[in-house]
């Protein structure tokens, strides 16, 4: 579990994601988009619960402002961390934004039918990916009003 | 291919704003009106006049409404199975911590608050449909779908027969039976698509 971040009042941003080379660049990207980000990392979907839930080593983790979701991971999957997230009345109102390769029709349907608050796929193209995250800290957390934390 | 977006707003000074800003920033966005909350939800269920409406790809949807409140709507919206996958924003002039955790609460995709002046507001606009409609997947039509879940509800059955649903089934038909090339065609589509966004 790693956290970046910067000056300001930090915005908490919970990254679940088992590839490091994505962790790395989305850390990267974050950087120089919004510094005022904390960026966490789950490398799998229990880490991912653990986190969410302040279990174990986790007690002292902050509640994330935004989940940024990939949906094919390792001990527990993408889709199953949604539905979690999503029937957990203390967690339902995290926007949770699915970010994965994954463009099958039926994981986005599937994705929106769980209450995925969007679902964005990952570019294949470094300078598409950074934009990406630009467009995810210009959208979610500069334009979109998020639910302070109860 | 045209995006519906219905914007369920009362303030009609408000849906002109709307309708320019899309006009300028997207010519392909077909944007319907519903002005209470009643309305709103005849167009999506496709009751009485509204027996040919669209499906929206995506709902922006103020909070104080006459008849049916934004809330109420929101929550018959989200208890809907096959009204639920439909990605709804709240665009609205309240900026109340309650109404931001509310709507959450009920499963709005998103939450935001009108800006006072013109120019704001001209942003806003531009930036959903820079993200919402350009960069987030968004479900295709129930129309579309080849092989619906098992037991998913069939609301949509009867609609009507639609451009978007003529053009993407042809590409799907078009391909042989085997699950295979179907699945390379759609990923041909999308990787086309993709490019096309990149170049951009």
């Amino acid at each position: 579990m790693k956290a970046i971040g910067g000056s300001g009042v930090p915005i908490e941003v919970l990254l679940v994601e088992d590839n490091p080379g994505d962790v790395r660049l989305t850390q990267e990207a974050f950087l120089d988009a919004n510094p005022s980000v904390h960026l966490h990392v789950a490398s799998d979907g229990v880490e991912a619960m653990a986190f969410l839930k302040r279990e174990g080593s986790h007690s002292h983790d902050p509640r994330p402002d935004l989940v940024l979701l990939d949906l094919n991971l390792p001990k527990m999957d993408g889709r199953q961390v949604l539905a979690h997230i999503k029937e957990d009345e203390r967690l339902k109102t995290i926007p949770t934004v699915i970010l994965t390769t994954s463009d099958a029709e039926n994981d986005i349907a599937k994705c929106y039918g769980l209450q995925a608050n969007c679902y964005l796929t990952k570019p294949v193209q470094l300078h598409a990916f950074e934009a990406l995250v630009r467009s995810i800290n210009d959208f979610w957390l500069t334009k979109a009003r998020l639910p302070q934390t109860p | 291919m045209p995006l519906e977006v219905l914007v369920v707003e009362d303030s009609s000074g408000d849906i002109r704003l709307t309708r320019e800003a899309f006009r300028d920033v997207n010519p392909f966005i077909h944007l319907e009106v519903a002005h209470d909350g009643v309305e709103a939800m005849a167009f999506l269920r496709r009751q009485g006049v509204h027996l040919n409406a669209p499906r929206p790809d995506l709902i922006l949807l103020d909070l104080n409404l006459p008849k049916m409140d934004g809330r109420q709507v929101l929550a018959l919206i989200k208890e809907d199975d096959t009204l639920k996958t439909i990605p709804t924003v709240i665009l609205t002039s309240s900026e109340a911590e309650a109404d931001v955790l509310k709507s959450y609460q009920l499963q709005a995709n998103c939450y935001l608050s009108k800006p006072m002046h013109f120019e704001a507001f001209h942003a806003l606009v531009k930036c959903i449909n820079d993200f919402w409609l350009t960069k987030v997947k968004l479900p295709q039509q129930r129309d579309n779908v080849d092989e619906p879940e098992p037991g998913a509800h069939a609301g949509y059955e009867r609609s009507p027969k639609k451009s978007r649903g003529t053009k993407s089934g042809g590409t799907k038909s078009g391909a042989t039976k085997s699950g295979a090339t179907k699945f390379d065609a759609t990923r041909r589509n999308n990787e086309s698509d993709r490019r096309q966004r990149s170049a951009h």
